[in-house]
């Protein structure tokens, strides 16, 4: 425990030496936060409601998504991961006396945990700036934290098992787009779930990337009380732990295959 | 400047350069879908917003549909040809840049061209047909002013395009970790455009009318194919607006072209 | 004519290191200090100096990737940053370090491109590529991804690719780091015969001195950026290789020689090595006085060895500290 614990120590350091990049990321993001909020004043200059969502709500949960995104990782499909097995130093790797899966886990979580203060904070703070945002109170946000830790590793558990097709495919910049594509569409990242006509909205609670941004945003927002945001929390971890294994269970295939073609 | 003989040598570069991609060909295809699909979320967004209202900033769905179209078009023609100027910042980290400058051709057109990424044309398949759709949808008169007005919108906004392109890749010339700050502009640029303007505050619209010309892309000139109200009336600016995205996008290459010479000065390669 | 001219060149780059947690400071590093320099027309010049010197440097500010700080700088009459895609046309470069070929394609093909992007004419493009076939042995992975070449391999394509547009000027930096010794030997006939035949100025940078002796009629040493040594190679040992080695092969082995002002450096049997001071004694009166000492029967004086002196100036502790490193200006 102490190992991953300082490997995600150390990616955390990493990550926090590059900060031209981490400025001009959070610029970016501010920048898409402010225009999405713009299209939701928009929309609810002539609506009231969408789906559960006042304007409010709507201005928070777009900053809100630009606040998370790096932290969940949603664009980094692939990642180290893919570079690692598309080098074949995985090979390396894999007889390390470390978990493999736990190793970039640690590594993920110390990321992410750089990047939900830089890469959060900016976007949140300028949207609340110029915008009435809903800020929840301390047990929200203990709470919102909560999810959000969970919606991280549901979201790398996803991206390990997108990383893993690597294996197979040698390139892996195509099922990483066609991944992130995917997750951004579900998991309520480019448009609240809100807004989807119910039958495709109830089908994308069954699918696992709601738990990534739409979840921890609904927490945020206040919209789970007591037993409520137990079970909200609980779907998270359920599929967090079944992308987990999911992974857990195909790496030896993958590692076979290497091995099959020769490292 | 830019003779028959210069375009050909940037043809075989560009030639070679796709030569070397389909040493991947399946994942070549991969990747055309798969942006394909992402660029079309764009649009999904626009299609599931007008599910809950009628109109958005006091446009109907077919008309934000046209601009989508066109802007998108035009960026995806930018983007194509120039978009490889986004590896300025990898280049230069790699130390690949120097190659370019020993060379006896412009620094910019080998980049755009050895850069050149065939696969970003899924965007222009998907931004054409919106576009081709929203002109049959679109409840308007077509004059002959209105039809020559739209490749010249196309044309004009993948020029302006093409200027913020290289006006942020030459940041890299300052900074290379900073090359998202030039997404911002450009893709942040494109996402911008796909709206009317109205939907935004007056200062952002002040400054995507006069400091980075992006109103000029798609609103201006599409108020004038849309036959809607000229800007005068919101804007308090002449109509006259509504036709000069071709002056605004030379100005635009004037501006970009002196940022780049400026960093180009500034370059100071790699220690090794 | 001077081929290439550099006048008080200096060239700066800021950098910015840490200053505790968070703040950061910038720096000067003067890479090239105040060079001038004047190379003519067919001279194979060699430029040497140890790490960080500012060789890379100078190269990239000749072909215009750069701009110096301040300084003037001619190539061929041209100022290389403004008229760089004009020049482009006249010069030719290999940076070791780095290829100028295209990664994924074969080598005919990047040679195929470099026709087109220099604008050769047919004719005079392919005998050129066949010479160069030719002379260094292309032949066999002509039609190989440059990838998937091996270093020396690749590095005899960047040379070819640097020359087919029949440049006047060519700057080498570090044409041979990484080959073995065939393929180092193969380069250096083949620079001497481009600079012999073809008559093109040769900028050469490396760290072999092997290179340089065997090629170069001129040596130009810097050292912090600044020219410690321009002349010919035999200068550079007269300047500042104060030691020389008398050899003697004696009638019969014994004991080490005691000889005052020189020292016995090696004993082989009947033969020993007496190196000594020039400044404190000459070669004649060790000469006189090993003969004093045992009979003799031949003698040979040896030159220092180029490696050596200038091991002995990287390191500072040349005897004859040059009056060019003293600059009154700066002090
Ligand atoms: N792009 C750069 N940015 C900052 N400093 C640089 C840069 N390029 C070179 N330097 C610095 O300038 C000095 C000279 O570097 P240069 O590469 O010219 O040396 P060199 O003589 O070619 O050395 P080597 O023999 O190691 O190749 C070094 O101190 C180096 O750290
Ligand atoms: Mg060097």
């Amino acid at each position: 425990m102490r190992l991953y614990a300082e490997v995600a120590r150390r990616a955390f350091r990493r990550f926090s030496t590059y900060r031209a990049a981490t400025l001009a990321g959070a610029f970016t993001n501010t920048v898409f936060g402010f225009i999405q909020a713009y299209v939701m004043v928009a929309v609810f200059r002539v609506r009231h409601d969408v789906g559960g969502l006042h304007r409010v709500d709507a201005l928070t949960f777009v900053f809100l998504t630009q606040a998370m995104i790096m932290c969940v990782g949603l664009f980094s499909a692939g990642g180290d991961v893919a570079e690692r097995v598309k080098t074949g130093e995985i090979v390396v790797d894999l007889y390390r006396p470390v978990d493999f899966q736990g190793y970039w886990l640690a590594v993920d979580l110390g990321r992410a945990g750089f990047n939900v203060v830089a890469r959060g904070l900016p976007p949140l703070l300028a949207g609340a700036l110029v915008f009435d945002l809903r800020l929840p109170g301390p047990f929200e946000w203990a709470a919102f934290l909560a999810s959000l830790a969970v919606a991280t590793v549901a979201s790398f558990g996803w991206r390990f098992l997108v990383a893993l097709v690597t294996f197979w495919v040698v390139d892996d910049r195509g099922p990483a787009q066609l991944s992130t594509a995917v997750v951004m569409f579900f998991s309520g990242f480019i448009i609240p779930l809100n807004f989807f006509p119910d039958p495709l909205r109830w089908a994308c609670r069954a699918l696992p990337f709601v738990t990534m941004v739409q979840l921890p945003i609904e927490v945020f927002l206040g919209k789970h009380h007591g037993l409520d945001l137990a079970r909200v929390l609980a779907y998270q971890l359920l599929w967090a732990a079944v992308l987990l294994a999911a992974g857990r269970a195909v790496l030896p295939r993958a590692t076979r295959q290497v091995e099959a073609l020769g490292g | 400047m830019v003779d028959v003989g210069t375009i050909a040598v940037y043809r075989r570069l560009i030639g070679a350069r796709v030569r070397s991609d389909f040493g991947f060909r399946a994942s070549f295809a991969f990747r055309l879908v798969s942006a394909c699909v992402i660029t079309g979320l764009d649009f999904a967004v626009i299609a599931v917003v007008f599910t809950k209202i009628g109109r958005l900033g006091g446009w109907r769905f077919s008309e934000v549909a046209y601009l989508y179209g066109a802007c998108g078009v035009a960026f995806s023609v930018a983007e194509t040809w120039i978009g490889g100027v986004d590896y300025l910042a990898v280049r230069i980290k790699q130390g690949t840049f120097d190659r370019v400058l020993v060379r006896p051709m412009s620094a910019l057109g080998q980049l755009a061209t050895e850069e050149f990424a065939l696969r970003r044309i899924g965007k222009l398949f998907q931004a054409g047909a919106v576009l081709v759709a929203a002109l049959v949808a679109i409840p308007v008169q077509w004059t002959t002013g209105r039809i020559l007005m739209v490749p010249v919108t196309i044309a004009a906004g993948a020029v302006i395009y093409g200027a913020v392109w290289v006006a942020t890749a030459a940041i890299s010339f300052w900074t290379v970790d900073a090359n998202e700050l030039g997404n911002a502009l450009t893709y942040g640029g494109n996402y911008l455009t796909q709206y009317p303007i109205t939907i935004y505050s007056a200062w952002l619209r002040r400054l995507l009318a006069f400091v980075v010309p992006m109103a000029f892309v798609g609103y201006f000139p599409s108020l004038y194919v849309l036959g809607r109200t000229a800007p005068s009336e919101r804007f308090g600016l002449p109509s006259v607006v509504m036709f000069s995205s071709p002056v605004v996008a030379a100005a635009a290459c004037a501006v970009a072209s002196a940022i780049w010479r400026v960093g180009l000065r500034r370059y100071r390669s790699t220690g090794s | 004519m001077a081929q290439i001219e550099l006048v008080d060149v200096v060239k700066e780059y800021s950098v910015w290191h840490r200053a505790g947690r968070v703040r950061r400071q910038r720096k000067l590093v003067r890479a090239v200090d105040r060079i001038s320099l004047s190379v003519a027309e067919g001279e194979l010049c060699g430029y040497i100096g140890p790490n960080g010197a500012g060789k890379s440097t100078t190269v990239k500010m000749l072909t215009g990737i750069i701009v110096p700080t301040s300084g003037r700088i001619r190539v061929a009459g041209k100022d290389p940053q403004r008229q760089r895609i004009e020049l482009a046309r006249r010069i030719g470069v290999v940076f070791g370090q780095r290829t100028q070929l295209w990664w994924d394609l074969p080598l005919a093909d990047s040679f195929d491109l470099l026709r087109h992007v220099y604008r050769v004419p047919h004719d005079r493009h392919r005998a050129n590529v066949n010479a160069f076939i030719d002379l260094l042995d292309l032949g066999p992975f002509m039609q190989t991804p440059v990838r998937q070449l091996s270093l020396g391999q690749r590095m005899r394509g960047d040379l070819t690719a640097a020359l087919l547009h029949d440049p006047e000027i060519l700057y080498l930096d570090e044409p041979t780091i990484g080959l073995d010794v065939v393929s180092k030997a193969r380069v250096r006939e083949f620079l001497a015969s481009v600079n012999r035949d073809r008559g093109v100025t040769v900028l050469l940078t490396t760290h072999d001195l092997t290179d340089v002796e065997r090629l170069c009629t001129r040596l130009v040493v810097i050292d912090h950026g600044r020219l410690i040594h321009d002349g010919t190679v035999a200068e550079i040992k007269s300047r500042f290789g104060d030691h020389r080695t008398v050899v003697v092969d004696l009638e019969e082995a014994g004991p080490p020689l005691e000889v005052a002002g020189a020292e016995v450096v090696g004993v082989d049997g009947p033969r020993q090595w007496l190196r000594f001071d020039r400044q404190a004694t000459t070669a004649a009166a060790v000469v006189a006085a090993v003969a004093e000492q045992a009979a003799l029967r031949d003698i040979a004086i040896e030159e220092p060895d180029i490696e050596d002196v200038v091991r002995r100036i990287y390191s500072g502790d040349a005897a004859s500290t040059p009056d060019l490193r003293d600059d009154p200006s700066r002090a």
